[in-house]
C-alpha cells in the first residue's frame, strides 16, 4: 500500500511560485491552529464549552417551569421541596404535603417527559435532515410517526389491555407501527439495493397520508368518549407518567440517542452527498439503515406516550445549526438539549395559557413551527433547493 | 468481479519488485458494466469489454461523447459503483475484494458537482477527508476528535490549493472556483495516491480553470500522484494528460498520447463531426477548433 507514501508536508517548500492563482500564498508559514481558534474546527474543549452551558441551562429551565401551573408555586418552595425529596429519597404525601405532590408526582414527571421527547424529536430531525440531505426533512416526512401512532390508534380501538407487566403495551404498538411503515417505505422506496432519496420522500408522503386516512376512520368509529381522548392525544399532549414507566422509557432513548450520537462523523461525511461517502470509505447503505431504523424506533416510542407533535424536529435542528455550525458531534447533543428545552417551555404554555384548561402542546409547537417552515421554504430556498 | 482475467499474474503484487516508473497503478479487464443489472440486451451496456491500464504517476484523461461511459468509468475506479463483469486491480490488489475504507485511502474521488445543503467550513469539509484514516476503535471513528496530524494535514492541504483564509468560512458561501478547490483540498487531506477527477473545470472561468490545472500537474509532478480525469474539453485533456483515453459508446476507442488520439479521423468516427486540429503555439500538443458554419448536409441529417 504505501510503497509511495505521500505525505503532503514534502512538497511545500519546492511550490514554484508562478503558478497562477497560488501564488498568494509563498510564505510556508503553517497555519497551525490558526482555523482552530477561529472556530473552524470542531474541538472537544470547544464542545464541552457548549454542553455544560446548555445542560446547566436546562436544569434552570426546569426549575422556572417547576413554579408554574394552576397552582403558582414559588420558587423558593420548589428548591425546599426538591431537596426534601433528594433528602428522603421518597415522594408520599406525608413528607411533602399536597403542593409537594403536585409538585413532584405531577409536573416533574412530565416536564421531565417534555425534556425527553423534545430531545428525541429534535435528534431524530438531526439525524434524518443529515441523511435526506434536506433541512426541510423531520420525522414526521418520512410516515414513520404517522405509522406508530396507527399502531397506537389501532390498540386503542381493539381495547387491547394499557397495562402488560405493569407497562404500557402501547409504546409496543407505536414501535410496530413505526417499524411497518419503514419497512414499507423501505420496501417501496428501495431499488436495486440502495435508497434513492427522492422516491424515499415520496413514499413517506404517500404512506402519511394513507396511514393518516386510516387514523382518521378509526376515531371515527371509537365511542365518543374514547374518540375525544384519542383526539386530543393525536395532536400531541403530554401527560405526567409514572417513574418506573418515565424510567424504562428514559434508558430505551437515551440508548437509541447514544448509538445516534455514535454515527456523528459518519453523518457529516454523508451530507458530501453519498458517492462522496462511499469514495471516503463508509459503506453508506449500512450506515443509512442503522440509523433509519433508530429513527424510526425512537420515533415510535415518542408518538406513542406524547401523539403527534409536530416541527421541533425541523425548527430545532435548524435554529442550533445556525447558531454553532454543521458538525453533527455537536449537533446532535446540542439540538437534543435545545429541543428538550424547547418542549418542556411550549409544555408549561400549554399548560397556564387557558388554565385550568389545557391546549395540547402540538398546537402550539405547530403554531410556532409552521410560519418557521414556511419563511424557510419561501425566502430560503435557495440554501437547499 | 468473479472471475480473474487470463492475465492474473500480473495482477498479483509482485511486492512492489518493478520498477516504480512502470507500475501500474490500475489493471483494468474486460469491464462491464449497466445500471440496471436486471435489464436484458446489449444495449443497455454503459460500458462494454473495457481493458487498459493506469501507470503510476500520469494524468489520464478520459473524454468521450455525452454518454459515453466516462463518469460511469471513473465511478467505477472509486469503487462508487461495483462493475457487472469484469475485474480491476489496483496497485496490484483486486478493487472487487478491497474494503471500501481500504480503497479511500488510496483513491480519492472528486464528483463533478458537490453541492453541500448543511454550513460547514471550509475547514471541517476537508479534515471530512482524513475519515478513511480513523480506523481505530469504532467510536473513534464515529464521534472521535481529529488528532494534531489530521489538523495539520488538512492545513497544508489548504495551503496547497489556496484556501487557508478562507479556513473559517461555510462551504455554502464559496464561489463555484472556490467550492472545486475546497473538494480537492478534501480529496488531498485523505493523502491518496490517486486522485479521480470528474469535469474538474465544468462551469469555471479561465482563470480557475487555469487554476485547477495547475494544482493537478503539481500534485503529478511534486508527489508522483495518479491523477485521471474526464474532460468535456479536449483541447485542456490534450494539454495537460499525459494520455487520453477515448470512449466511444461504452468502449474503448483509443487510448494513447495526446498525438495519437486528437486525430481528425478518430474525432469524425467518434463525434462524427470534422473538426480543424492545428498545434497549440507553445506546447505543440494538438488543439481542436470547431469549422466555420456550413449548412453542409451532415448537420442537416444529425439535426
Amino acid at each position: 500500500m504505501s510503497e509511495m507514501p505521500l505525505t503532503i508536508d514534502q512538497s511545500r517548500a519546492s511550490v514554484p511560485s508562478d503558478q497562477p492563482g497560488l501564488a498568494n500564498d509563498p510564505g510556508a508559514t503553517p497555519a497551525s491552529s490558526g482555523a482552530e481558534k477561529s472556530g473552524a474546527v470542531l474541538t472537544a474543549r470547544r464542545w464541552t464549552a457548549v454542553m455544560v452551558p446548555l445542560l446547566i441551562l436546562s436544569a434552570a429551565l426546569l426549575l422556572i417551569c417547576l413554579q408554574f401551573g394552576t397552582q403558582w408555586i414559588g420558587l423558593g418552595r420548589v428548591i425546599d421541596i426538591v431537596s426534601a425529596v433528594v433528602r428522603e429519597w421518597s415522594v408520599e404525601s406525608e413528607q411533602i404535603g399536597t403542593t409537594g405532590v403536585i409538585l413532584m408526582q405531577v409536573r416533574l414527571p412530565r416536564l421531565l417527559l417534555g425534556l425527553l421527547v423534545g430531545a428525541c424529536l429534535a435528534s431524530v430531525g438531526v439525524v434524518l435532515q443529515a441523511l435526506l440531505r434536506n433541512p426541510l426533512a423531520d420525522p414526521y416526512v418520512l410516515g414513520v410517526s404517522s405509522g406508530a401512532a396507527l399502531g397506537v390508534a389501532l390498540a386503542i380501538l381493539l381495547g387491547i389491555g394499557s397495562t402488560f407487566l405493569a407497562l404500557s403495551v402501547l409504546p409496543l404498538c407505536g414501535f410496530a407501527g413505526g417499524l411497518l411503515s419503514l419497512v414499507v417505505v423501505y420496501r417501496m422506496a428501495v431499488s436495486y439495493g440502495r435508497l434513492p432519496i427522492h422516491s424515499l420522500l415520496l413514499a413517506g408522503v404517500i404512506l402519511n397520508s394513507i396511514f393518516s386516512a386510516l387514523i382518521m376512520f378509526i376515531t371515527s368509529i371509537m365511542e365518543p368518549n374514547r374518540s375525544a381522548g384519542t383526539m386530543t392525544w393525536l395532536m400531541g399532549t403530554l401527560t405526567a407518567p409514572s417513574y418506573p414507566a418515565l424510567a424504562i422509557l428514559t434508558c430505551y432513548l437515551l440508548g437509541g440517542l447514544f448509538l445516534l450520537l455514535k454515527q456523528a462523523r459518519k453523518l457529516n461525511v454523508l451530507t458530501l452527498g453519498e458517492e462522496s461517502a462511499r469514495s471516503l470509505g463508509i459503506e453508506t447503505e449500512r450506515v443509512k439503515r442503522q440509523v433509519y431504523l433508530l429513527s424510526a424506533l425512537i420515533t415510535g416510542a415518542v408518538v406513542s406516550v406524547s401523539g403527534m407533535i409536530g416541527f421541533v424536529g425541523m425548527v430545532i435542528p435548524h435554529a442550533v445549526r445556525l447558531m454553532l455550525g454543521a458538525d453533527h458531534r455537536l449537533l446532535l447533543p446540542a439540538s437534543a438539549l435545545v429541543g428538550g428545552m424547547y418542549l418542556m417551555a411550549a409544555d408549561t404554555l400549554a399548560r397556564t395559557l387557558l388554565s385550568p384548561a389545557e391546549i395540547p402542546v402540538g398546537i402550539i409547537t405547530a403554531l410556532a413551527g409552521g410560519p418557521f417552515f414556511i419563511y424557510l421554504l419561501v425566502w430560503r430556498k435557495d440554501r437547499f433547493a | 468481479m468473479s472471475q480473474l482475467p487470463k492475465n492474473a499474474d500480473s495482477m498479483i503484487d509482485q511486492a512492489g519488485t518493478g520498477a516504480a516508473a512502470s507500475r501500474r497503478a490500475y489493471e483494468v479487464r474486460s469491464l462491464r458494466f449497466r445500471y440496471h443489472p436486471l435489464s436484458r440486451g446489449a444495449a443497455n451496456w454503459v460500458l462494454d469489454e473495457v481493458t487498459f491500464d493506469i501507470q503510476a504517476g500520469e494524468i489520464l484523461g478520459i473524454v468521450g461523447p455525452n454518454g459515453s461511459g466516462k463518469t460511469s468509468l471513473l465511478k467505477l475506479l472509486a469503487k462508487v459503483l461495483r462493475p457487472h463483469d469484469g475485474a480491476m486491480a489496483l496497485f496490484g490488489r483486486d478493487l472487487g475484494a478491497m474494503p471500501q475504507v481500504e480503497v479511500a485511502r488510496t483513491v480519492a474521488f472528486v464528483p463533478q458537482e458537490s453541492p453541500q445543503v448543511f454550513s460547514f467550513t471550509v475547514m471541517e469539509t476537508v479534515l471530512m477527508g482524513r475519515f478513511p484514516h480513523h480506523h481505530g476503535a469504532t467510536w473513534s471513528a464515529g464521534f472521535g476528535w481529529e488528532s494534531a496530524e489530521d489538523l495539520s494535514i488538512a492545513e497544508q492541504a489548504l495551503q496547497y490549493t489556496d484556501l487557508t483564509h478562507l479556513a473559517g468560512r461555510s462551504v455554502m458561501d464559496l464561489s463555484g472556483g472556490e467550492r472545486q478547490r475546497c473538494m480537492i483540498a478534501r480529496a488531498l487531506a485523505q493523502a491518496p495516491q490517486v486522485l479521480l477527477l470528474d469535469e474538474p473545470t465544468a462551469f469555471l472561468d479561465l482563470q480557475h480553470q487555469m487554476e485547477i490545472c495547475a494544482i493537478v500537474r503539481r500534485l503529478k509532478e511534486e508527489r508522483g500522484l495518479t491523477v485521471v480525469l474526464v474532460s468535456h474539453d479536449l483541447n485542456l485533456a490534450s494539454q495537460y494528460c499525459d494520455r487520453i483515453l477515448m470512449l466511444k459508446a461504452g468502449a474503448l476507442f483509443r487510448l494513447g498520447t495526446p498525438h495519437d488520439v486528437i486525430d481528425v479521423e478518430v474525432l469524425k468516427a467518434v463525434y462524427g463531426c470534422d473538426v480543424l486540429i492545428d498545434r497549440h503555439p507553445e506546447s505543440g500538443v494538438p488543439r481542436v477548433t470547431l469549422p466555420q458554419y456550413r449548412a453542409t448536409k451532415t448537420v442537416g441529417d444529425r439535426l
